[in-house]
Order: structure tokens, then sequence, then C-alpha cells
């Protein structure tokens, strides 16, 4: 009766193996995104033990430089992304009253190419090497004979998981222009939901670059051409090129969905709407764009010449000017308002600080001639540290504390939060404030060790404690985690007074997420109704059945077919000790392997239509009064 | 709940550390965090010895310039980003029992223009000089008479410096006279690396491939330190080397002693005959031809040895000895020696001045 199709709703790990459900995607995002927050983490701490003392002796130097790529490398693709796209997943169907994203196979499919991507780079520590060039892979060192066989780990495993990036980017731009409820006009849009449209055209725009660039290095590595090889007629510049025309939108791509949070944030626990609402949506749009401008400003000392030094000097300079209207909008949204101090606030009134001194340092970069000194020290660690760090993970922790109730139907401990806060704030400055100055006294970044005697022993070690400082928050806020799941209070529908649609529907939210699709009358939609009176929204269609997409193992599969096809041509032409192994690689057997898997899986998808399911009114009823 | 009858109108009112530990402390931590760090650094603003803060040279000194005016604008910037914060989450808290709800205020136009067009101003103010200098420090010496042509090639790990008016190659000590402009030409042999000396101005990378300028202007005698600014590989922080400054005269001499054959004394023969044996092959010891390694003529006048170790005779044993502990990743093999070779060799380096 329920299911009038015969499809298999799983139960257990199957059932997160097979999800298209946005919510439960949003989830496995937030969860690998957290794993490898973690491990990212550690990476960083064994860096900063090493920086303790001068010339200390805990890894090497090759290590370090294995440690200093997985850190940048995990923490941008794998943990920094990963985690917007939860949030994303998580809260933009709700926000713009819609019951999934517009392609939910292909969501899944995201996920999982994201995660085996990451996998597979990780596993470079158990195979002779991580990556060892920093996560910008400046070529020639990312060549060959330079580096370890980590390189061709991070070219196609970030290809894998950019597979997935490019994906989530399409799907919701698809997502938000069609999928809005009725009366959601583009102007009516959360801010979230803005930044995440406008991230998703960064997306669209800025990971093909990449992408092509990391096949080129892959062809260089693995079949013998000749992009970046100097000899052979080719450019070690061209590489810095394709990077950072990718690498700096990726910056934003990072950073907008955090103003989105911080934007929902600071707007609900000053109970006021946001400020200057059109003008949010217009400076989210221009940084977007001026993002694709200024990519040669991490370039200033390659030699471009003073005409593109000055140029792209000023253009940086020029995002300041949106960002600081933010800046102020936020700032003008808490004055006169009812500013309550849950953990989410704190975070988010600490980003704003935090986030306009790395926004400072930004415009000072910007200055060529002054770049000549500040590129490659640690001034640049510590300018971009204060915008990753007192930006996005800020604003990523608000959007924890904030959603959490939502995406698990529990709050987390307030008392516990107020910890992870004053931890991780005073941590994070005490490690990263007093980096502008070790790099303004001339330590250069990315080194394993230091003489002594140079004025940069003390800073190092207070810099070292406060990276312990953010372990000990990060600690914490797993424990949080931990006793919130078993016996954290149930969180009701609307915890916080929230203003925007995934309020006004059950924490957790059903699998359909609205049993009718609201009616949206205005900004903030269902703080209007709330004002009125209303302690729901009016429905905009009569309840009826609702049509759910079937699950599917095939995104797993194809991303698993991907990961095979990775590690085949990784050692295609490896010289194996063991003879199978050789045969089994040298080959071809396992890069076919894993290529049939994934057209075969690919195959299977287009030739057989999934019909999905249909939830019938008397289940929606049902479910109405259990709950 | 009830056990707070006063906090019963919000979860939000319940104790937490800001309840204890007040918005007001908040001013006391942030001078606090940046006095404590400072403090505990022990060092001055300008840090220990000269750099980019405390300039000994033309380029360093136009840079500081605009370090110190975007420093300045934008601490003006921070003041009253800071002072408007601060105060806005102190006066508009929630106060206990006030659940009224706000005005919805959508916007203000005249506000938002102020701070549109004030941060326009701002940037002009400084995007002027920017250009200026930016323009000024792409100047090429290459034809100016007055200034000294040096070619820089750095490699992993270590800096090769050419004086083709003199005809001198050299290594790791880039000997220069003082208030004379050095027009830089810089490559690379392998990877890519960067030029910097922080205390005579900023830095420019090394390309594989491709040539660039630079020019750089001493005002002062003395030793400062160079570095490798782009990661190069295992050793990138041991890329050091030293800008040894002189004033014309001394400079003027030390090019007539590099320009001087080598002349070898008898007692240091045995270790030259292993030198030539085992050395050779990539080190020269004639100022006028490259080589593939460092060309080790003046070896015993260097500042350090290896680009970061004390040059004395332990260190050098202790180089011969184990060159890849002490520069992991450096294309120097070890070479196989016997503790007597090692004592004449190093008797023979030493007499290399």
């Amino acid at each position: 009766m329920a299911n009038a199709h015969a499809v298999k709703r799983y139960r257990g790990i199957m059932d997160w193996l097979t999800t298209v459900d946005h919510k439960k995607i949003g989830k496995l995002y937030f969860g690998a995104g957290a794993f490898f927050f973690l491990l990212g983490g550690i990476e960083a701490l064994l860096m900063r033990i090493q920086l303790m003392y001068p010339m200390f002796d805990f890894v090497s130097g090759q290590t370090f430089n294995e440690l200093l790529t997985m850190h940048g490398t995990t923490m941008i693709f794998l943990a920094a992304m990963p985690l917007v796209f939860g949030f994303m997943n998580a809260v933009v169907p709700l926000q713009i009253g819609a019951r999934d994203v517009a392609f939910p196979f292909a969501n899944a499919l995201g996920f999982w190419t994201f995660f085996f991507g990451g996998l597979l780079l990780n596993l470079s520590w158990f195979t002779g090497g991580a990556p060892d060039v920093g996560w910008t892979a400046y070529v020639p060192l990312a060549t060959e004979p330079y580096s370890t066989r980590g390189v061709d780990y991070y070219s196609i495993g970030l290809q894998i998981a950019g597979i997935g990036t490019l994906l989530n980017g399409i799907n919701f731009l698809a997502t938000i222009i069609n999928m809005r409820a009725p009366g959601m006009s583009f102007m009516r849009m959360p801010l979230f939901t803005w930044t995440t449209f406008v991230t998703s055209a960064l997306i669209l725009f800025a990971f093909p670059a990449f992408g092509i660039g990391i096949m080129l290095l892959t062809f260089d590595r693995l079949f013998n051409a000749n992009f970046f090889d100097i000899a052979m007629g080719g450019n070690a510049v061209l590489w810095q090129h394709i990077f950072w025309i990718f690498g700096h939108p990726e910056v934003y791509i990072l950073i907008l969905p955090a103003f989105g949070i911080i934007s929902e944030v600071v707007s609900t626990f000053s109970r006021k709407r946001l400020f200057g609402y059109s003008s949010m949506v217009f400076a989210t749009a221009l940084i977007g764009f001026l993002g694709f401008m200024v990519w040669a400003h991490h370039m200033f000392t390659v030699g471009l010449g003073p005409v593109a030094n000055a140029l792209f000097g000023v253009a940086t300079m020029l995002i300041a000017i949106p960002t600081g209207i933010k800046v102020f909008n936020w700032i003008f949204t808490m004055w006169g308002g009812k500013i309550r101090f849950t953990t989410a606030m704190t975070f988010a009134a600490a980003f704003i600080p935090s986030f306009v001194m790395g926004g400072v340092t930004g415009v000072m970069l910007a200055v060529p001639p002054a770049d000549f000194q500040y590129h490659d020290t640690y001034f640049v660690v510590g300018h971009f540290h204060y915008t990753i760090v007192g930006g996005v993970v800020f604003g990523l922790l608000a959007g924890t504390f904030y959603w959490w109730p939502k995406m698990f139907g529990k709050k987390l401990n307030e008392k516990l939060g107020q910890i992870t806060f004053w931890t991780f704030f005073v941590g994070f400055h005490l490690t990263f404030f007093i980096q502008h100055f070790l790099g303004l006294w001339g330590m250069p970044r990315r080194v394993y060790t230091y003489l002594e005697g140079q004025g940069w022993d003390l800073p190092n070690y207070v810099s070292t404690i406060g990276a312990f400082l953010m372990a000990i928050s990060t600690v914490v806020l797993l424990i949080n985690v931990v006793i919130t799941t078993i016996k954290g209070e149930k969180a009701e529908a609307d915890p916080w007074d929230g203003r925007t649609l995934e309020w006004s529907i059950a924490s957790p939210p059903p699998e359909y997420n609205f049993k009718q699709i609201p009616l949206v009358r205005g900004l903030d939609a269902f703080w209007k109704e709330k004002m009125e009176g209303k302690k729901e929204m009016t429905p905009a269609e009569p309840l009826q059945p609702i049509h759910m997409p079937g699950p599917s193992i095939l995104p797993f599969m194809m991303s698993l077919g991907l990961f095979i096809l990775g590690y085949g041509i990784i050692y295609h032409r490896y010289e194996f000790d063991n003879a199978f192994l050789g045969m089994l690689f040298n080959s071809k057997f396992v890069a076919i392997l894993g290529a049939v898997i994934f057209f075969g899986c690919m195959a299977l998808r287009s030739l057989f239509d999934d019909p999905g399911y249909h939830i019938e009114v008397e289940e929606l009823q049902e479910k109405e009064v259990r709950a | 709940m009830d056990r707070h009858p006063a906090r019963a109108d919000g979860y939000y009112e319940k104790v937490g550390l800001m309840e204890l530990i007040r918005w007001q402390k908040l001013k006391r931590v942030f001078p606090l965090l940046l006095a404590f760090s400072l403090l505990l650094s022990g060092c001055s603003l300008t840090g220990t010895e000269p750099g980019p803060l405390d300039p000994r040279g033309e380029t360093g000194q136009e840079q500081l310039t605009l370090i110190l005016l975007s420093t300045g604008i934008m601490l003006f910037v921070m003041v009253v980003v800071f002072v408007l914060f601060f105060y806005v989450i102190i006066r508009f808290r929630q106060r206990k029992g006030d659940n009224e709800i706000p005005k919805q205020v959508e916007g203000n136009h005249k506000l938002e223009i102020i701070w549109t067009v004030i941060p326009i101003l701002l940037l002009t103010i400084l995007a002027i000089p920017t250009v200026a200098f930016t323009f000024g420090q792409a100047t090429d010496y290459t034809e100016d008479p007055d200034a000294m042509l040096v070619k820089v090639t750095a490699h992993q790990f270590w800096w090769e410096f050419e004086y083709p008016d003199y005809g001198i190659f050299t290594a790791q000590d880039l000997v220069i006279p003082v208030n004379t402009t050095i027009q830089f030409e810089l490559t690379a042999s392998d990877v890519l690396h960067s030029f910097w000396v922080p205390a005579l101005g900023g830095k420019m990378d090394t390309l594989t491939g491709i040539t660039n300028k630079m020019y750089l202007k001493a005002e002062e005698t003395g030793v400062f330190k160079g570095k490798c600014a782009e990661l190069c590989g295992a050793s990138h922080a041991l890329m050091d080397f030293k800008v040894v400054v002189y004033t014309q005269e001394e400079f003027d001499a030390w090019v007539a002693k590099m320009q001087e054959p080598v002349v070898v004394s008898e007692d240091v023969a045995r270790g030259q005959e292993v030198f030539k044996s085992k050395c050779m092959a990539c080190h020269a010891v004639d100022s006028s031809i490259p080589s593939i390694g460092p060309n080790l003529d003046g070896f015993a006048s260097r500042q350090v040895l290896a680009g970061y170790l004390p040059n004395t005779d332990e260190w050098l044993v202790e180089w011969l000895t184990a060159t890849q502990e002490l520069k992991e990743g450096t294309t120097m093999p070890q070479v196989p020696l016997t503790d007597e070779e090692v004592e004449e060799l190093v008797k023979y380096l030493r007499s290399l001045k």
C-alpha cells in the first residue's frame, strides 16, 4: 500500500551506501570531512612540534614536506570543502522549500567520488611516501625525478575527488535555479542559499581548470608528456597560472559559504533581518566575479613584469570593498538587536574581528613591492590561516552548533560548546598572530627547521602552544558530539527562533522534508509567518502522494571503479618485486577492470530507469500522528 | 530548569562560560593576547637582525615605506571595525527577561554609501604609491655602466654567483660592494627556487629555463643572510647563503684575490691529490671556470659551510663523512673517504683562502 512500486528501502550500512537523500549525503559529507579535518589537524600538530625548537629533530625534512603538502591538500580539498558541502546538502534544499536536490543520484555520486579520491590520496602514506611538493605542486619539483610517487596519488586522487566537486557545483546550481518553492524569488533566498549559488558557479568555472592542470601533470609523470618539461620546451610558469586561476577562486569557494553561515547565524541570534540584504547579495556576486580576476597576485615574484603586477595588485585591493560592505552589514545587523550569545553566535561574532584581521593583511599583500618581502614567508602563512581558520573554520563551527539540531535532532551541549569556543579562539590567535611577525623577521614558510639566534625561537614556541590549544578545543568538541549523541536533549523543530524555512519542519526532517511544499511570502519566510501569529507555513499544494527517488548502490560502485582505475594508472608501469602484482598492473588489467566497473555501472544507470517510489498520503498522515 | 527561575525564559540565559567571563573582560583579553605573544617572543617589533622591518638597502627601504603605509591604513580600518564591533556586542546583548522583538531594519542607503566610498578612497591612497613603486622597482640596470651585473643560478640546495665583468664564479657567499646598484640575472638549474636577502629587499623567483631580473643596493657594509624562499625539496630550509657587503676597496681586493691563480703549497699536496681523484669531477677550485658543484675557490674565507654550518674544521670533517645526514637529498653523494684522506682534504680545503 505505502510503496506502490517494489522498491527496496535499505537499513543499516546498506542504507548509507545506497542513499540518495540529500540529508543523509550531507551527514556523510560531514562525517568524512570531520575525519579528514582531524587527520589534517594531526599533520599540523606534527609540524608545529617539529618547529617548536630550532634545529629540532622530530621529523626529517622529507617527512616535513610530506606533512605540509598533506596538511594543505587535506584541509582544503578533503576537510573544508566536504564540510561546506555537508551544510549545503543538509540545509539548502530545506531553505528553498524543496524535497531534494535536482539530481539526487549525481549527488550521491559526488560524495563517493570525493570519498574514494581522498582515500586514494591518503593511501600514499603507506606506499612509499605522501606527496612532498606543497599543495600547490609547483613544477618542476612536482615532476620526476624531484618528487615521490606521492605526487601521482595527488594528481589522480584529486582528479577523482574533483569530479565529485564539479558534480556538486552543477547540482546546486540546478537545484537553486529550478527547485525553489512557490514565492521564493531569488531576492527572497536566504543568504546561505545565495552564497551556495555563487560558490557553485565558481566551482563550475574553476574546477575544470584544475582538472586539466592535474591531467597535464599526470601525463607528464606517467605517460612521458612534456607540458612542464623545460628541456623539451615545456614551461614552468604555465602550471602556476593554471593552478592559481583555479586556486584563487577556490579560497572564495570556501569563504563564501562561511559568509552565508555567518549571515544566517548573526541575523537569527540578533533577532533582526539581515541589514542591507540586497547589498549582501550584490557583494557576494561581486566577490565571486573579482575572484577570477586576481590569480596572479600569488605570482608577484615570478617576474611577470610591472604591468601585470600593478594590475593584479590593484584588482586585488578592489575585493576589500565588497568584503567591507559585508562586515559592516553584519555589525549593523547586530546593531539594535537582542544578541543571544549561544555557542553558534559566539563563533559568528568572533569571526568578524578575526576575519577582518585576515582581510587587512590580504590588502597589504596586494601591494606588489611589499609582497616581494612577504611572499613565501610566515606572514603569508599567518594571513591565510586568519582567513581560512578565522574565517572558514569559525563559520563552519558556528554552522555546526547552529544546524546540529536540524541535522541530528539533538542540541549540542552549550557549556562544552563555550569551552570549545574559548580554547579555539585563544589558541587560534596565539598560533597565527605571531606568525605575521615571524614572516616580517625573515622566516620563510615551508621550512622544516631554522637556526637559532634569529629571534624566531620563542615565537615558534608560542605558536606551537596555540596549536595545542586548538587541538584541545577539537577534542572537547568531539566529546560534546559523543555526549550529545548518547544523551543530548532532543531538539524542537525551531530551537533558535529561526527565520528561514528549515526551521518550519521537524528536527530532523522526514525523508520527504515538506509534507506540502510551503508558500513563501517574503524574505525570512518562516519568521514572517511567525510574526503574523502562525505556527507553520501556508501550504502551496494539496496533500498528495510524494514521489521519491529510489536508493542505488551504483554511485558507490562507480566511485570504486574510478578508485581501482586510478590505482591501475599510478602503477601501470611500475616495476614490482612481486611477479604476480607486476603482471596485474603492467598488463593494465587493474586499470581496465576499474574502467569496466565504472562504465558498466554507467550503462546500467542509463539503460534501466529508476522508477523511484511514492510515499502515500496515508503514510504521511500516519507519521504526522506519530510525531 | 526550575532551579533557575530567573533564567527560565530562555535556554541561552543558562550559565555558560560567557556569563562567567563577561564580554567586558574580552577587552582585556585582546591586548593581553597581543602583548603576551610579543613579550614572550622577547623581540622588538623589528626583529633581532636586519630584515624587512629594519632594511639596509634602498629597495628594502622603499618596500618598508609601503609596508608601513598599508599597515597604517589597515590599522585605521581595524580600529573602526573593532570599536563598532565591541560597542555592538556589549550594548546590544539581550538582557534577562527582555523578549521584545527588535525593530526589523532593511538597510540604510546613506550608511551603505559611506562604507563603500571610504574604502575606495583609502585604497586609492594606497594604490597610487603601489603602482609607482611597482614600476620603479622593475627598472633594468643592465646597461647602466655604474651598476654591477651578477648572475645567480640556484641549485638544489646551493647558490652559484657569476660576475661576468670580472670572470669570477663563486658560490654560497655573494660578495658585493656597498652603495652600488647590483643588477641580478636570476635562473635555476633544476627546480624553482627564490632568491631572497631580507635585509636588502624583496625576493625574486629563480625559474628553470627563464631568466628574471632584479636589482638591489646595499647601503651598509656587513654580512646579511640570504634565503631560498620557494619550496625546493627536502633541504629547502637549509638552502641559505650569505651576502657580504664590502667597501669598494675591500671588494676590489677580493676580486683581485679571486682572479689570482691558486697556488698549492707543499704540505697540502697529498690533500690536493685526494681532491683531484674524489672531488674534482664536480668542484672547481679556480674561480674562472664554472663547475657542477659549488666552486671552491676562496672556500676557507667563506662565512659558512654548506650554506648553514659553521665553517670550522670539525664541521668540515662532519660534512665530508655525513653529507646526506647534514643536507638530506643534496646532490653531493657520500664520497667514500678514509680518515686519513679526510684529514688531508680538510688541510687542502683550508688552504683555499
